[in-house]
C-alpha cells in the first residue's frame, strides 16, 4: 500500500467520471495537435512548392527603360543604357553568405533566329540546371546531351513541323531534335532550346548572359537577404525576387496559423475548466475520505500527492490519446486543406512530446487548486461525525 | 504522570451571531491501559471532546497533553505525524474507503510509513486476524456486513500499534448482538494493554469500560 495505490484504485472506481475527464482533455489536446500539424504540413507543402516550382530570384541586365504596356497589351518598350551580364560573374553568385540555400543557377541567353520561313526565339540554357529547376517539364524523346542537339517547345515543334530525331539547320549547322516538351501552357511552348555555349555562338553573344534564374531552397531561406547579397556581388545586374504569389500563400497560412493558435488557446482554456470542475467535484465528493486520511495522520502534502497523481495519470492518458486522435484528424483533414495532393503529414517528435507535456501541465495546473483545497480540509469538518 | 491530561479545555463555536460553548472547562486524566467511555446526551460535547483529544480540533483554551506532549503546541504538520504514530480512530459510520479491499483499508495508515509492502501486508493481516476477519482480506467494504466493516475499521485503527484508541459511537450503526461482539472486541484489546477512549450514548457499553465520564452541557458531570 502506497499513496499511488489510493490514486489508481480511485480512478478505477470512478471510471465514468474519469472517462469524461480524459475525453474532455483528450479533445482539447487532439484539437491542438490537429491544428498544429495541419499548419506545419501546409507550410511545408508550400515551401516544397517554392523549391519545386523553379526560380524565385531573377537576375536581368541593369537598364534604364520604360515599359509600354497597358491592360495586358505590350507595345514593347524603350530601353537604353543596357549593360550585359557577363558569364564569368555567375561564379560570384555562389560566394554569397546564403550560398547554401541556392538549389540551382540557370543562366540563359536569348535571341531571335530564322528557321526556314519562321522567326523563333532561341534560348541557350545549361540543360542540367534547367531540368533540375523545371521539374514539371515532360520531354518526349530525351534531353539534349550534345552541343548540336535541340529541345523544342510543343508549339514550336508543331509550327516547324518536326519530330524527335529530325534535323533542323541553323546558320549552316545541322541540329538534331533530341526531345519535344509536352504542352506547359507557358512561354516555353514556343521556344527552341539549345546548349548555352552553342546558342551564345549562334547569337554572337559569347560570354554574355541575358538573364539568370536562381532557385533558392525556401525552408527558412531569407529571399530578401539573398537578393541583396547577389545585387552586391553583381552591381550591373538587376536582381529581383519573384515570390509574391508564394508570399501571399504564406501570409494566408500565417493568418490560419494565428487563427489555429487562438483556437488552441480557447480549447486549452475549456480543457482546463473541464479538469478544474471535474477535479473539484471529485474532491468535494471525497470530503469524508479526505477527512479519514487526515485523521489517521496523512499530511497535507500526502493529500495533494494523491489528487495530483490522479490528475497526472488521467492527463497522461489524455495526452497519448489526444496525440493519436489529433494526428488521425490531421491525416483525414490534410487532403481537404492542402492545395496539392502530394502534401504529406509531418510526424514530429516535438508535437508528440509537446502534446503529452501540455496535457500533463494542463491537468496538474488545473488540479492544483482542488488539491490544495482538499489538503486544507479540516478533518473534523470533513468527517462531521467526530 | 497520566497518559492523557486534559486541563481546563474550552471550545467555542460561532453559529451565525451566536456563540456556542461546546466545552466549558473540562479536566480529565486518563491512565495508560484504561478503558474509558464518555457518555452524555446529544449536544453534551462528547464528540467535540473526542476530536479535541484526537488532535483534530483546536480548543479555544486549555491544554491537551498526551504522553507528555502538548498536542496543540506541535508545529506545522507535526500534529498529523503525532496522530499517525500515536492514535487510532474508529468512526461511527466506519468510514472505510469503498474502493479499497479490507486489507488495503487496514494498510491505509501504513501508506505513509517507510515499511516494505510485505511487512505492511503482514501487519494488516495480523490486525484483521485479531478482529476475526483473517479469511476476508480481499473483500471490498460493500461485500462485508455492518459488523464486519466495524471490525475492519478497528483493525485499521490498531494496525500501527497506537498508544490510544479513540472510538466515536462504534456501535451506533449496529444491531444489539453485533454491538456486543464489537464491545467485547474492544474489551479484548484493552485486556492486552490497549488504552481505549470511547464516546457512546448507550449505557450498556459502559459495562465494558473501567471508567465512565459523563458530560452535560460541556462540563464533566461525573466519573464512575
Amino acid at each position: 500500500m502506497k499513496l499511488h495505490t489510493i490514486s489508481i484504485n480511485n480512478l478505477k472506481r470512478r471510471k465514468a467520471k474519469m472517462a469524461f475527464l480524459t475525453i474532455g482533455l483528450m479533445v482539447g489536446i487532439a484539437t491542438i495537435v490537429t491544428l498544429v500539424t495541419l499548419t506545419r504540413s501546409m507550410s511545408s507543402d508550400i515551401e516544397h512548392k517554392m523549391d519545386e516550382f523553379g526560380a524565385n530570384i531573377l537576375i536581368t541586365p541593369q537598364s534604364n527603360g520604360l515599359a509600354m504596356n497597358y491592360g495586358g497589351i505590350s507595345l514593347g518598350g524603350v530601353t537604353f543604357d543596357q549593360r550585359e551580364i557577363q558569364e564569368k560573374d555567375l561564379a560570384k553568385i555562389k560566394t554569397i553568405n546564403n550560398s547554401k540555400n541556392i538549389s540551382a543557377i540557370a543562366p540563359k541567353v536569348l535571341g531571335g533566329i530564322k528557321l526556314g520561313s519562321h522567326d523563333v526565339l532561341l534560348v541557350g540554357v545549361n540543360f542540367d540546371s534547367e531540368l533540375r529547376m523545371k521539374q514539371w517539364w515532360k520531354i518526349f524523346g530525351e534531353a539534349p546531351k550534345g552541343e548540336n542537339e535541340l529541345l523544342l517547345g510543343s508549339d514550336a515543334a508543331k509550327i516547324l513541323n518536326v519530330g524527335t530525331g529530325d534535323t533542323l539547320p541553323i546558320k549552316g549547322e545541322n541540329f538534331r531534335v533530341a526531345g519535344i516538351l509536352d504542352q506547359t501552357g507557358s512561354q516555353d511552348d514556343s521556344l527552341v532550346f539549345a546548349s548555352l555555349a552553342k546558342a551564345q555562338r549562334l547569337l554572337g553573344k559569347e560570354g554574355k548572359i541575358t538573364l539568370v534564374e536562381v532557385a533558392a531552397l525556401c525552408s527558412g531561406c531569407p529571399i530578401g537577404a539573398m537578393v541583396t547579397q547577389i545585387a552586391e556581388m553583381i552591381p550591373d545586374a538587376k536582381v529581383s525576387a519573384i515570390q509574391q504569389v508564394v508570399e501571399g500563400r504564406l501570409k494566408a497560412l500565417d493568418q490560419f496559423k494565428r487563427f489555429s493558435y487562438a483556437m488552441a488557446a480557447v480549447v486549452v482554456f475549456i480543457g482546463s475548466l473541464i479538469v478544474f470542475v471535474t477535479m473539484m467535484g471529485s474532491v468535494n465528493e471525497r470530503t469524508t475520505e479526505i477527512g479519514v486520511f487526515r485523521a489517521i495522520g496523512f499530511r497535507k502534502i500526502h493529500i495533494m500527492r494523491i489528487i495530483l497523481l490522479e490528475a497526472a495519470l488521467v492527463s497522461l492518458l489524455a495526452g497519448f490519446l489526444g496525440y493519436a486522435v489529433g494526428m488521425g484528424g490531421a491525416r483525414l483533414a490534410l487532403p481537404f486543406m492542402a492545395e496539392s495532393r502530394s502534401a504529406h503529414l509531418i510526424w514530429d517528435g516535438t508535437v508528440a512530446f509537446g502534446s503529452i507535456g501540455l496535457a500533463l501541465t494542463l491537468g496538474l495546473v488545473a488540479s492544483l487548486y482542488p488539491a490544495l483545497h482538499a489538503s486544507k480540509m479540516d478533518p473534523t469538518e470533513a468527517l462531521r461525525a467526530l | 504522570m497520566s497518559l492523557i491530561e486534559i486541563s481546563n479545555v474550552k471550545k467555542q463555536y460561532t453559529s451565525g451571531d451566536d456563540i456556542v460553548e461546546a466545552l466549558r472547562g473540562v479536566d480529565i486524566s486518563i491512565e495508560a491501559g484504561e478503558f474509558i467511555t464518555i457518555m452524555g446526551q446529544s449536544g453534551s460535547g462528547k464528540s467535540t471532546l473526542l476530536s479535541v483529544l484526537g488532535g483534530m480540533n483546536h480548543p479555544t483554551c486549555g491544554t491537551v497533553e498526551m504522553a507528555g506532549v502538548n498536542l496543540y503546541q506541535l508545529p506545522g504538520e507535526k500534529l498529523a505525524d503525532f496522530r499517525a504514530q500515536n492514535l487510532g480512530f474508529v468512526f461511527q459510520s466506519f468510514h472505510l474507503i469503498p474502493y479499497l479491499t479490507a486489507i488495503e483499508n487496514v494498510m491505509l495508515p501504513l501508506a505513509i510509513v517507510k515499511m516494505s509492502t510485505p511487512a505492511k501486508k503482514s501487519a494488516a493481516s495480523q490486525a484483521l486476524e485479531r478482529v476475526g476477519l483473517g479469511t476476508k482480506l480481499d473483500r471490498l467494504p460493500s461485500q462485508l456486513s455492518g459488523g464486519e466493516q466495524e471490525r475492519v475499521a478497528i483493525a485499521r485503527a490498531i494496525v500501527n500499534n497506537p498508544h490510544i484508541l479513540l472510538a466515536d459511537e462504534p456501535t451506533g450503526n449496529l444491531d444489539s448482538r453485533t454491538s456486543q461482539e464489537v464491545m467485547a472486541l474492544f474489551r479484548e484489546l484493552n485486556d492486552v494493554g490497549q488504552t481505549v477512549v470511547m464516546v457512546t450514548h448507550n449505557p450498556e457499553n459502559g459495562a465494558y469500560s473501567d471508567r465512565t465520564i459523563t458530560l452535560k452541557d460541556g462540563i464533566v458531570l461525573g466519573q464512575a
